[in-house]
């Protein structure tokens, strides 16, 4: 029963996913951007969906049963202030450059903000290796989801690449468009059945208040489980929305710049919705599954929902779990095909100034890239078995390094492209050593001191950009007006 | 005056960003409303967040 209700939600979604190509308008700018008409609300459902992943359903809870209500604030509530700010600032900015010049991705702005294609191509690889780590958390999930709900009739591997397929088809098939539909439709499943699940959980433990005494009273504090400073660097993680190469194309899809106005009042109302069942569920999992140990405590969601949920129910949870799994996937998915199309494609498989191949075969490539990048994250999740909110973590702490330079590209005239490259070298040496030398520290702090690597990294990478700005030859005025001037809004 | 008040917003982000830090309720594990008290205030925190949006899109955003 628990798979048919699952198989019945994925075709849901497929099915989605064929009726928004009703709508296609057989152009590149509908496929990648939907046309840039989408509306408040899918806009909200959109970057909400986008941003909630295996990590903040599996991932939170896997994280709060070992540490506590802290992890609300580490990632919860820093995300609710930082994020409605990023797209006040940065996400409406983009928005209207981007509608300005017929942007499709932020390489395309980068590259012309500092007159550099070098740059351009340095940025896609970094984005590209930084969004696989992120997408593993998707296939990861996914996997495990189906594996233990069905208590392995459907093994991980299986459970991955159904996620993949389902993903694959209606991503390539229905663009921008239907990425936006399903992304709707699935915030909607998983921030409703969740907090469906968190009832009946509740209901099934005799109430929250008579299951938090039997908890071990240290989770419900912060102090021994997070650090004041980890808490305070911490913040600098959801940074990594403005860099979010998916995050930049949804911000593109916005009818006007007024559009924004509601996801920005109502993000914060969202992510309390999501991370409140998420945080609590996880440290009430102590109660009956005590003793999980590291990645384990991922499954401890789902070992809840079997447990107090059985039957029908349990299927249309694991439903919600794969919803939130699959709305951020689809996202990532295209803005890679939109990269390699847009930012290698175009610009590099030319002859004498003219497109060797036609709009439809360059789309086709950009498929196939697609399809290349997640077959290589799908081997990677059969050999790996990371901590999903470990890995999310060293996926943000990339994307955040390289947060300054969105900043100087709108907000500083004097920035210079070897001011970026130097920073973005910096990013790349400074994560390589961190991850390479500490990935494998649980909770790693710089020398302990709950100074996240991320901080180190975001403050070297400004002072770089900044020191090498200031003694090179700044771009053009003509392009610097182009994009700070014009590119100026009459709000923030 | 639409200006300083702008301003002011602007200053209130930072000041959230402050409070986020709650090293005062750091040891308790006092209940309110059957929550513990570190996360109800940070469920609070969010709350403030969205409304201190609305002011922001509200009163510092003049584009029609």
């Amino acid at each position: 029963m628990i798979l048919a209700i699952i198989f019945i939600y994925l075709v849901l979604v497929l099915s989605l996913g064929v009726i928004s190509h009703k709508f296609f308008r057989n152009t590149g700018e509908d496929y990648f951007v939907a046309s840039r008409n989408i509306n408040w609300f899918m806009l909200l459902m959109s970057l909400f969906g986008t941003n909630m992943t295996a990590f903040s359903i599996l991932g939170a809870s896997g994280e709060a049963y070992h540490r506590g209500i802290g992890v609300f604030a580490l990632m919860a509530s820093s995300s609710a202030i930082i994020i409605p700010c990023v797209f006040l600032f940065i996400g409406t900015r983009l928005w209207k450059i981007g509608k300005q010049f017929g942007y499709i991705t932020q390489v395309q702005f980068f590259r012309d903000r500092w007159e550099s294609n070098g740059l351009g191509l340095l940025l896609f690889t970094v984005l590209v290796l930084l969004l696989i780590p992120y997408l593993l958390i998707g296939v990861v999930g996914g996997g495990r989801t189906l594996s233990t709900i069905t208590e392995n009739t459907i093994p991980q591997w299986l459970g991955g690449l159904l996620i993949c397929a389902v993903v694959l088809c209606y991503v390539t098939y229905s663009g921008m468009r239907g990425t936006a539909w399903v992304n709707t439709f699935q915030t909607l499943v998983f921030m409703t059945l969740g907090a469906l699940t968190f009832i009946v959980i509740m209901k099934g433990m005799g109430g929250l208040s008579n299951a938090l005494k039997s908890v071990d009273s240290n989770l419900l504090i912060q102090e021994g489980n997070i650090k004041p400073l980890e808490l305070l660097t911490y913040t600098c993680i959801p940074l990594s929305v403005g860099m979010f190469p998916h995050i930049f194309s949804h911000c593109l899809t916005a009818k006007d710049v007024g559009t924004f106005r509601y996801p920005i009042i109502l993000y914060p109302i969202c992510i309390a919705i999501v991370w409140i069942p998420s945080v609590l569920l996880g440290i009430l999992g102590n109660i009956d599954f005590g003793g999980l140990k590291g990645p384990a405590a991922n499954d401890v969601l789902i070992l809840m929902i079997r447990q107090y949920a059985p039957g029908i129910l349990s299927g249309f949870l694991a439903a919600g779990v794969f919803a939130a799994i699959m709305s951020s996937l689809d996202s990532q998915s295209l803005s890679l095909g939109s990269m390699f199309t847009h930012d290698i494609v175009r610009p590099y498989l030319r002859t004498k100034g003219q497109e060797k191949m036609s709009e439809y075969q360059q789309v086709w490539l950009g498929r196939l890239f697609v399809i290349f990048i997640i077959s290589i994250t799908y081997i990677i999740s059969l050999i790996a078995t990371p901590s999903i909110f470990k890995l999310a973590i060293w996926s943000f702490t990339g994307f955040s390094g390289l947060f300054p330079i969105v900043v100087a590209a709108l907000f500083w005239r004097r920035s210079t492209k070897s001011g970026v490259y130097t920073a973005i070298i910096v990013v790349i040496l400074l994560w390589l050593y961190f991850f390479l030398s500490f990935w494998k520290t649980p909770g790693y702090t710089i020398g302990g001191t709950g100074i996240m690597p991320v901080a180190v990294i975001i403050v070297v990478s400004s002072l770089t950009l900044v020191f090498v700005s200031l003694i090179t030859k700044p771009p053009s005025s003509e392009t610097v007006n182009k994009f700070i001037t014009m590119g100026k809004v009459d709000y923030p | 005056m639409k200006n300083t008040f702008k301003w002011i917003l602007y200053s209130i982000i930072i000041l959230f960003i402050i409070l986020h830090n709650d090293f005062w309720f750091w040891k308790s594990s006092q209940i309110i409303l059957g929550l513990p008290i570190g996360l109800f205030y940070h469920i609070l925190l969010c709350i403030g967040t969205s409304l201190l949006m609305f002011f922001i899109v509200k009163h510092a955003w003049t584009e029609k």
